[in-house]
């Protein structure tokens, strides 16, 4: 579905993605991991069109979204749910999902949406309740709900998620992973970047390591989970501390 | 019957494939750079990048690597991860010179059963088998590679070991063993065994055997499939590669179709070390694209064979090695013509009165090289008959200078006067060096 070749991006002279190839097939969660500062976040706004490619490829079924607009990458069907929400918060939940699906705007139909609306609000029940409030009276979790609503109404192939679980408390980054999971039991595709190594990996099919912008391990989410580099460096497991005690 | 282990990776169209060969070999490569000083200090010396590597085309730039640099890091020189990290380690089975060891971590024995089980279920075999091993086990990768891919199959697995043709014999028949996994030269010799203790095969049941382990020709698997009524398959693979695992025939018995998902496969001009043009012989090379623990680059095999890019009527789009049809270090220069044993052996197979042993033995005499092919004849037929012997005799040469380009001496010699082996079959003896020094 999405194929990466050699992407290069970064910030005036600082290159921070080096020659970056990844791929995601249809119907898969794949997971990116990587330290703070790896190029995670870049990589996704690259996708995005929000950081402009300096090299390589980005094709999204045969279609090259290189240098394409962010408008045009979320019509092509690659959707982003950015780092830390970004919902407009003094407008309703249901203007902040509606603006999600401007893509299928229509000036002689206008909006209208029910039909997607009924949708997200199946997925999150608490948004429907929620639909008059003010985006920003939200709690934390809610939020991320709401993002993740908004970039699902514009009908996405392909759904980004950066960190989605910052700042959540544990109960509910669980149920924001059992979301991610029911995406794509429902047929979604998802590209989901996290520095909760242990929890991504958990859910997803394949991951990417990300090292100083380049990728530096990949494989089945399992081999990475048993990967002693990724623990030590990802999981927070102190792998030559186990040892020792093993050999007291 | 299932068909295909994975099918998702083994039917894969080419751009997907060549999507995630890239992806594998640009991390292999970062992490050879980056843990193996051995690959550091040659692509600096040769002034590579391995960040500048953008294209699977880009792989011509890379040196190679031979046996002759796994020998000095010998033991744990070139691997990737701290020993540690470690869990199996394996020593070529050194057919020629000193052995080289290759570590494992978790993770490639995982991948490398689920390689087995791919090559086994595309020969035949299923969960309701019973896989009878015969290789030998121990440091060599035949016996423990083969085993753990017919576990993680589910198939039977009977951990035998080679040697003891009786014994071999006595299981197949009491445990109804179904597959054979042997070297092919092995299960002439159980076949001739069974002959000779007169055992009913079609009362047996086997069905398949999957050999490897030395080079072998058509001819010699028509004669074993019809000596012991089976399917015979050929697999590949090499320890400094990962072992059994490499490419395997499917049904269609026409080529073996490599694991590109894992390994690259290149076949280049030996003498030139350009690649070699689509469709010809030449030496295979290999890098592998998911080892953890022992990733190699580019590794001169000395095996010799081509490379089938027409698609399979079994689905599978890998594409296919065909069988090896020799080493580039037994080919044999006689007379200034380049020999391949494996020639001889497709010309005797293909003559009657003859049986599948022979030996090839090159001498020096004065300046000229002298080449004399010893032959088994089978049921000492006409050893009284002096003169249908010669014309055999003269036939058998004939063809061989036909094919050849050289003349050779024929001896025949009667049965079972050969050496027979349970292993690799040493079918050259080549007395020159000697004569040399």
């Amino acid at each position: 579905m999405l194929k990466i070749r050699n992407l290069e991006s970064g910030y005036g002279k600082l290159r921070v993605l080096k020659k970056i190839s990844m791929h995601v097939d249809a119907g898969e969660i794949v997971t990116l991991i990587g330290a703070n500062g790896a190029g995670k976040t870049t990589l996704l706004s690259t996708i995005a069109g929000l950081s402009r490619a300096s090299g390589g490829d980005i094709v999204l079924f045969d279609q090259n979204l290189k240098s394409s607009a962010p408008q045009e990458i979320v019509k092509a069907g690659c959707s982003l749910v950015p780092e830390g929400r970004q919902v407009f918060a003094t407008m309703r939940v249901e203007d902040n999902l509606i603006l999600g699906g401007y893509v299928q705007y229509q000036r002689s139909k206008g909006y209208c949406q029910s039909a997607e609306l009924a949708a997200i609000y199946d997925i999150f029940p608490v948004l429907k309740e929620r639909r008059d409030q003010l985006a920003g009276t939200l709690s934390g979790g809610e939020q991320q709900m709401l993002a993740m609503g908004r970039a699902l109404m514009a009908g996405p192939k392909l759904i980004m998620m950066d960190e989605p679980s910052t700042g959540l408390a544990p109960l509910i980054v669980r149920d924001i992973f059992q979301i991610i999971l029911h995406l794509r039991e429902a047929g979604n595709t998802v590209l989901l970047v996290e520095q909760n190594a242990k929890s991504a990996l958990a859910i997803a099919d394949r991951g990417y390591v990300l090292e100083t912008g380049k990728i530096i391990l990949q494989g089945p989410a399992a081999d990475l989970l048993g990967n002693t580099d990724v623990q030590r460096a990802y999981l927070g497991r102190d792998v030559d501390a186990a040892t020792a005690t093993c050999d007291i | 019957m299932t068909k295909y282990w994975e099918e998702e990776k083994e039917c894969m169209s080419r751009s997907d494939l060549e999507q995630l060969q890239l992806e594998r070999l640009q991390s292999t490569l970062f992490r050879v750079t980056t843990h193996v000083p051995f690959y550091r200090k040659k692509f600096k010396e040769e002034g590579i990048d391995p960040d500048g590597f953008t294209s699977l085309a880009d792989l011509s730039k890379l040196p190679f690597t031979t046996k002759d640099d796994l020998r000095h890091n010998y033991p744990y020189g070139l691997f990737a991860v701290p020993l540690r990290d470690i869990v199996r380690l394996h020593a070529s089975s050194g057919t020629t010179g000193m052995a080289t060891v290759v570590g494992y971590t978790k993770n490639d024995l995982k991948t490398w059963s689920t390689m087995v089980a791919r090559i086994m279920t595309a020969a035949g075999v299923t969960n309701d088998d019973v896989v009878q091993i015969a290789f030998g086990y121990g440091m060599f990768t035949g016996g423990f590679g083969l085993h753990y891919g017919a576990e993680r199959l589910g198939a039977s697995v009977i951990p035998i070991s080679s040697g003891n043709t009786k014994r071999q014999i006595q299981i197949i028949q009491d445990f109804r063993t179904t597959t054979m996994v042997c070297t092919p030269s092995y299960a002439l010799v159980l076949a001739d065994a069974m002959a000779a203790m007169d055992i009913n095969i079609n009362a047996l049941s086997l069905k398949f055997g999957l050999f490897g382990g030395e080079p072998w020709s058509e001819q010699m698997r028509r004669e074993i499939e019809t000596k012991l009524h089976i399917i015979a398959t050929d697999n590949y693979g090499l320890s400094e590669v990962m072992g059994p695992g490499v490419a395997g025939e499917c049904l269609e018995r026409n080529g073996l179709h490599i694991n590109e998902d894992h390994f690259l496969v290149e076949i280049i001009n030996p003498e030139t070390l350009e690649p070699m043009p689509a469709g010809e012989v030449g030496e295979v090379v290999v890098t592998t694209l998911t080892k953890e623990g022992f990733p190699v680059i580019r590794y001169r095999t000395r095996d010799l064979a081509r490379i089938i890019d027409a698609p399979c009527a079994c689905g599978r789009t890998l594409r296919r090695l065909s069988r090896i049809i020799g080493r580039t270090d037994d080919m044999l220069i006689i007379k200034g013509v380049n020999v391949y044993p494996m020639q001889i052996e497709a010309i005797l197979f293909d003559i009657q009165g003859i049986g599948p042993h022979y030996q090839i033995i090159v001498e020096r005499e004065g300046r000229l090289d002298k080449v004399q092919v010893l032959v088994e004849v089978v049921e000492g037929i006409f050893f009284d008959q002096m003169k249908k012997q010669r014309q055999l005799v003269d036939h058998i040469k004939k063809r061989l200078a036909a094919e050849l380009g050289i003349g050779v001496e024929v001896k025949l010699v009667e049965e079972k006067t050969l050496e027979r082996s349970a292993g690799k079959a040493k079918r050259v003896i080549d007395k020159r060096s000697q004569t040399r020094e």
